[in-house]
C-alpha cells in the first residue's frame, strides 16, 4: 500500500516537472487568452483576476506588479515530520507583496500545517521560512506575529468573553505602547494610549462596517460576523501577510461574495499580501492570482486559476484517477 | 445618575465597587464606634479585610489569567513574617504605629512578589492541573520552609537560621520568629482603618490593571492562548505579571493580617487558607470582583453568627464550591434554572398584568 | 544497616504511593481530570476497615474486602454526582468540583468518627523478619505492601492490554468520540475506572495505615497528592510509570527524612516535583501531546 502511495508520488512530481518545463509558453498564452476568452458561468458571475503573473526564479510565479520587489514571503524546502508521518515535505512557495494566493488540496493534504509552520505554531523540521528577506527561524509565535504574519483560525479562535472592541484593541496590542505600571497607576501615558486603542479599533472595525457592534461580546457574534471579526482583529496587528484559514467556511453564496469583496479591497486597502486556504472553488478561482494545490504534504501544482483548473494532477487528486 | 450612565460599563461597574467598599466601612466604623457590633465581631473586622484583599488578588489569577493557583496562602505567609521582621526592627526608627505598618506592608508585599517571581518563572511553563498542583507544591514548600525558619535581631542586625534558635548566635537582642511557634511578640499594629486603606490600594491596583493594555492581553490569554500568540502577546510574560501582582497583594494583606495577633503559626497558612480564599473566589463569581468582597465578608461573618453549625461550616464551604461549579457549567442545570426563572418571571409579569388591570388599564408614559 | 532498613521503608512507602499513583493516572488517563478526592478516597478506605475490625469486630479479610467495596460504590456515586455533569466543562470548574469533593469527604469523615487519631491496628499479624543478628528488622507489613503493588500493577497490566474493557479504556483515553463511535459505552468505561481506581485507593489506605497507624480525617490527603505528584514524575496514564514514579518518590522521602530531616522531607518531595516538571515535563515514561490548533 504504502509502495504504491509513493510510486504515485514519484509518477505525480515528474509529472510536475513536465508541467514547469512548458510553463512560460503556458503561461504566456493564457494570459493572452484570459483578457478576450469566452466567460464561464462561474466567471460570468464574478469576473475573476486579470493579473499577469510572471515567473520567477524560484520555480514560482508572482503578479506583475510585484515582480521587481522582494516577495514578502518566500518557504524553501519547508517540511515538518510527526512522529514518522511527513505532515509537510519540500514546500516551496513564493508569494508577491500585494498577491492575493491560494493554498487548495483535499482534507487531510497539511494546508493548516503550512499555516502552523509560518506562525510557528509548530516549528519546522526542515527548510526556511523568508518574511520579507528575513530569516524567521528561531523566532516563536509572538516574534512572526511582530515581524508581520497575522492569521485566521478555521475553526474560529476569538477571545469570547470580552467584547468586539477589545478584541480589536488587543490586535492592537504591539501597535500602541503602554507599560504596566502606567496602567495600573493611571498615568497619563495610559489615558493616551487608550484614547488611541479606542480610535484605531473603531477605524478597522468600520472597515467590515462592525463598528456599531463594538460593545458586544464577541462570543455571542453571529458566525459571519465571528469571521469578520478575527480577520479584523489579524489586520489590527499591521501585518505584511495575511494567513487566512477557510474564511468562507459556513457561509452561503451571498455572504461569500461579500467576503471575496473585502479580501481584495484589504489587500487593496492595507497594501498587503494574502495567502488563503479554502475549499470554495469559486472563491480561490475568483481572487487567487497565483495557486498552489497541496496533496499528501506536496505540492503538486502551482499556476494561475486557469492553469489549475484544467491541471490532470490536480483533477486526479481531487476526483480521484479516472480509469 | 445620567452623567453615570455615559460611562462605559466597566467603569461604572468598577465606581459601584469602590462605592460599594466605602459605603461598608463607614457603615462598620460607626457602629463600631458606637459599641454597637458584639466584641467577636468587631475582632473580626481586620481579618475581614485581609481576606478581602486576598480575595481580590487570587481573582486575579483566577478569574483574570484563568489559572487555578493553590499557593496564594504561602505568599501571604511570606508577606507576613517579612512583615512582622520589618515591623519589629523598625520599632525604634519609626515609632509611629501605622507608618511602620505601611513601610512592614510594602516590605511584605514586595517579598511576597519576589516569592512569586521565583515561583512563577517554572510554574508559567505549565498549564491547567498541574500548574495547579506545583502551586500547591509550592504553597507547601513555603510553609515547611517558614516552619523551619529562626529569626531574632540584635545590636548587629538581623541573624536568619533553618536550624533552630541556637544557631542564630544572638547577643542579646529579640527573637521574632522561632520555628514552628511562628512569629511570637507581635506588636498589633494593625487596625479597621488601615485594612480599609489596603483593600482600596488592593481594589484601585487590581481594577485598573484590568482595565488596560496589560489586563486586556492578561485576560486574551485566558480566552485562547493560541490566538492571543498569534496576535503577538507574549503569554508566559502576561501570566506571570498576573501571578506576581497577585503574590505581591497577597503579601501586603498577609502584613496586615499577622500584625492583628500578638503571635501566628505558619501552619496558619496551609493549604486549608488556599482553599478557603478559593472559596471566596469561586462563590463570587470567579473574575468578579465585587462578587468575591462580598463572598469573603459573608462567609467570616456567617459561621461567627451561626455558631450552632460549627463542624459543619467546612462541609458547607465544600458543599458551596460543588455546587457553584455544577450550576454555573452544567448545561442541563443551567438550563432548568432558565426555565424557572422564566416561569417566575411570568407570573410577575401575571401579576403586574393584573394589577395594572385593577387600576384600570396601561398609561402612557 | 541504616541505609538498607531506610530503603526497605522507602521501598514500602513507595509501593503505597504507587498504588495510589496507579488509581490517579489511570483517571487521569481516561477522564482527562485531576481527582483531587482521589486521597480522600484513601481515608474512607482505611476508616471503612477501622470500623469493621474494631466497632463489629469482623475478620480481617471481611474488613478489607467491605473498605474495597465501599470505597469502589462511593467512587462510583462520586463521579456520577459530581464529575459526570461537567464532562463537557472547562478543566479549571472539574478541578475545583475535585477540591469541593475533596473538602466534603474530609469533613464528613470529621463529623462522623471526630477529629481524634484512631489507632489503626496492622492487618498483618506476623512477627518480622530479623537479618543480620538483629540489625535489619523487616515488617512484615512492608514486605506484604510490596507485593501488593506488583501484583496490582502486573494484574492492571494485563486488564487493560488484554480484556476487552481495558481495551475498551485505552481507546477511551486516546479518543473518546471516536471509542463512543466504536459502540463504546464511554460513560459505563469511565465510571469503571473510577471503581478500579477507588478500590485500589482502599487497598492503599488499608497498607498506609497498616505501616503508619493513625488514622485521621487528613490522613489521605497529602499522600493523595504525593500520589498524584508520583503519577506526573511517573508520566501520568501510564501504569509502569505510576509504579515507577511511586517507589521513587517513597525512596526519596524517606531518604530526605533520614539524612537531611522530617520537616523538609515534603519540602524536598514537591521541589523533585517541580524540577521534574521543568526538565521533562511528559515525566519519565509518559509521553508528550500537542495542543490541536
Amino acid at each position: 500500500m504504502s509502495r504504491d502511495v509513493k510510486g504515485t508520488y514519484r509518477a505525480q512530481s515528474r509529472r510536475e516537472e513536465d508541467v514547469k518545463g512548458t510553463y512560460k509558453a503556458q503561461s504566456a498564452a493564457a494570459g493572452a487568452a484570459r483578457d478576450t476568452s469566452a466567460e464561464t458561468p462561474s466567471a460570468r458571475k464574478r469576473r475573476g483576476p486579470t493579473t499577469r503573473m510572471v515567473p520567477v526564479p524560484s520555480q514560482s510565479i508572482v503578479p506583475e506588479r510585484d515582480a521587481d520587489k522582494n516577495p514578502i514571503l518566500e518557504c524553501r524546502h519547508l517540511g515538518i515530520d510527526f512522529g514518522g508521518l511527513r505532515a509537510v515535505d519540500d514546500f516551496n512557495l513564493m508569494i508577491g507583496r500585494t498577491e492575493i494566493a491560494g493554498l487548495i488540496g483535499p482534507n487531510g493534504a497539511g494546508k493548516t500545517t503550512v499555516f502552523n509552520l509560518l506562525t510557528k505554531v509548530y516549528a519546522p523540521t526542515r527548510g526556511t521560512i523568508l518574511l520579507d528577506g528575513v530569516d524567521t527561524a528561531g523566532m516563536d509565535t509572538p516574534k512572526v506575529s511582530q515581524a508581520g504574519i497575522a492569521r485566521t483560525f478555521q475553526n474560529i479562535r476569538l477571545f469570547d468573553s470580552l467584547s468586539v472592541e477589545d478584541n480589536v484593541r488587543i490586535g492592537l496590542h504591539n501597535q500602541i505602547p503602554c507599560g504596566m505600571w502606567s496602567g495600573m497607576l493611571r498615568l497619563p501615558r495610559h489615558w493616551v494610549s487608550e484614547k488611541e486603542f479606542h480610535d484605531k479599533a473603531l477605524e478597522l472595525l468600520d472597515v467590515f462596517g462592525m463598528a456599531g457592534n463594538a460593545d458586544d461580546i464577541a462570543g455571542s457574534l453571529p458566525y459571519g460576523a465571528q469571521r469578520r471579526l478575527e480577520i479584523v482583529r489579524a489586520l489590527a496587528t499591521d501585518p505584511k501577510l495575511l494567513l487566512l484559514d477557510e474564511p468562507a467556511a459556513g457561509m452561503n453564496p451571498s455572504e461569500t461574495a461579500e467576503l471575496m469583496d473585502n479580501i481584495v479591497r484589504i489587500r487593496d486597502t492595507f497594501d498587503i499580501a494574502v495567502l488563503l486556504i479554502e475549499h470554495d472553488m469559486d472563491l480561490v478561482m475568483g481572487i487567487c492570482e497565483g495557486i498552489a494545490v497541496l496533496n499528501f504534504g506536496k505540492i503538486i501544482a502551482k499556476g494561475t486559476p486557469a492553469e489549475i483548473q484544467s491541471n490532470p494532477q490536480v483533477i486526479e487528486a481531487y476526483l480521484g484517477k479516472q480509469e | 445618575m445620567g452623567k453615570l450612565k455615559n460611562l462605559n460599563a466597566a467603569t461604572r461597574s468598577n465606581l459601584i465597587t469602590y462605592g460599594m467598599v466605602i459605603v461598608l466601612f463607614v457603615v462598620m466604623q460607626s457602629l463600631a464606634a458606637a459599641k454597637a457590633i458584639s466584641s467577636s465581631t468587631a475582632g473580626l473586622l481586620v481579618p475581614i479585610t485581609a481576606y478581602i484583599c486576598l480575595a481580590i488578588s487570587l481573582n486575579l489569577v483566577v478569574g483574570i489569567s484563568g489559572e487555578l493557583s493553590l499557593g496564594h496562602a504561602g505568599f501571604m505567609s511570606v508577606g507576613a513574617f517579612t512583615g512582622v521582621i520589618v515591623a519589629s526592627m523598625l520599632a525604634e526608627a519609626i515609632p509611629v504605629g501605622w507608618a511602620r505598618l505601611l513601610v512592614s506592608m510594602l516590605v511584605g508585599g514586595v517579598f511576597a512578589g519576589l516569592a512569586g517571581f521565583l515561583v512563577g518563572v517554572p510554574v508559567m511553563r505549565l498549564h491547567g492541573d498541574y500548574l495547579a498542583i506545583v502551586t500547591l507544591a509550592f504553597g507547601e514548600i513555603i510553609k515547611n520552609l517558614l516552619n523551619n525558619l529562626y529569626a531574632g535581631f540584635d545590636g548587629s542586625g538581623l541573624h536568619l537560621s533553618m536550624t533552630n534558635a541556637q544557631a542564630l548566635g544572638m547577643d542579646g537582642g529579640k527573637i521574632v520568629i522561632n520555628g514552628p511557634q511562628g512569629a511570637v511578640g507581635i506588636t498589633k499594629l494593625s487596625n479597621f482603618a488601615m485594612g480599609f486603606l489596603l483593600v482600596l490600594f488592593t481594589l484601585f491596583v487590581v481594577l485598573n490593571l484590568v482595565n488596560s493594555r496589560t489586563g486586556r492581553a492578561i485576560m486574551a490569554v485566558r480566552d485562547n492562548r493560541i490566538a492571543a500568540e498569534s496576535v503577538g502577546i507574549n503569554t508566559t510574560k502576561y501570566r506571570l505579571i498576573a501571578f506576581v501582582v497577585s503574590a505581591a497583594l497577597a503579601g501586603m494583606a498577609g502584613a496586615l493580617y499577622a500584625q492583628n495577633f500578638s503571635s501566628i503559626v505558619p501552619k496558619k497558612f496551609d493549604f486549608n487558607t488556599s482553599i478557603l480564599i478559593l472559596v471566596f473566589v469561586v462563590l463570587g463569581g470567579m473574575g468578579n470582583i465585587r462578587g468575591g468582597i462580598i463572598a469573603a465578608i459573608v462567609l467570616t461573618i456567617l459561621p461567627e453568627k451561626l455558631r450552632f453549625i460549627g463542624d459543619f461550616r467546612m462541609l458547607m464551604y465544600a458543599i458551596v464550591l460543588i455546587a457553584v461549579m455544577l450550576v454555573t457549567n452544567n448545561r442541563t442545570i443551567q438550563s432548568k434554572i432558565a426555565d424557572l426563572r422564566e416561569r417566575l418571571r411570568r407570573r410577575g409579569d401575571d401579576q403586574a398584568a393584573l394589577a395594572v388591570d385593577a387600576e384600570g388599564g396601561v398609561v402612557d408614559e | 544497616m541504616g541505609f538498607l532498613t531506610n530503603l526497605i521503608n522507602g521501598v514500602s512507602l513507595g509501593s503505597v504511593y504507587a498504588i495510589i499513583a496507579l488509581g490517579y493516572t489511570m483517571v487521569y488517563g481516561i477522564a482527562k481530570m485531576l481527582n483531587f478526592a482521589h486521597g480522600d478516597v484513601i481515608m474512607v478506605g482505611g476508616y471503612i476497615c477501622f470500623v469493621c475490625m474494631n466497632n463489629l469486630g469482623l475478620p480481617v479479610a471481611v474488613a478489607i474486602l467491605l473498605s474495597i467495596v465501599g470505597c469502589t460504590c462511593l467512587g462510583m456515586v462520586v463521579e456520577r454526582a459530581a464529575y459526570k455533569p461537567l464532562r463537557e466543562a472547562p478543566s479549571l470548574a472539574v478541578l475545583i468540583t475535585a477540591i469541593g469533593v475533596s473538602y466534603f469527604l474530609q469533613n464528613s469523615a470529621l463529623l462522623i468518627w471526630g477529629a481524634d487519631p484512631k489507632v489503626f491496628k496492622s492487618v498483618v499479624d506476623l512477627p518480622s523478619l530479623k537479618f543480620f543478628e538483629g540489625q535489619l528488622v523487616v515488617g512484615p507489613i512492608n514486605i506484604v505492601t510490596a507485593l501488593t503493588c506488583v501484583l496490582i500493577m502486573v494484574s492492571l497490566t494485563l486488564f487493560t492490554s488484554r480484556t476487552k474493557m481495558g481495551k475498551a479504556m485505552r481507546a477511551c483515553s486516546e479518543d473518546k468520540g471516536a471509542a463512543q463511535l466504536m459502540g463504546i459505552n464511554v460513560n459505563t468505561t469511565i465510571s469503571m475506572v473510577f471503581a478500579i481506581g477507588s478500590g485500589l485507593a482502599a487497598i492503599a489506605g488499608v497498607l498506609l495505615c497498616s505501616t503508619y497507624p493513625t488514622l485521621m480525617p487528613t490522613t489521605g490527603s497529602l499522600p493523595g497528592i504525593k500520589a498524584f505528584t508520583a503519577a506526573v514524575i511517573g508520566g501520568i496514564g501510564s501504569i509502569p510509570g505510576a509504579a515507577l514514579g511511586g517507589v521513587l518518590l517513597g525512596i526519596i522521602e524517606i531518604f530526605a527524612k533520614a539524612y537531611i530531616g522530617t520537616q523538609l522531607a515534603d519540602a524536598i518531595v514537591f521541589g523533585v516535583l517541580i524540577v521534574m516538571l521543568l526538565i521533562r515535563p511528559a515525566g519519565l515514561l509518559g509521553k508528550e501531546i500537542h495542543e490541536k490548533v
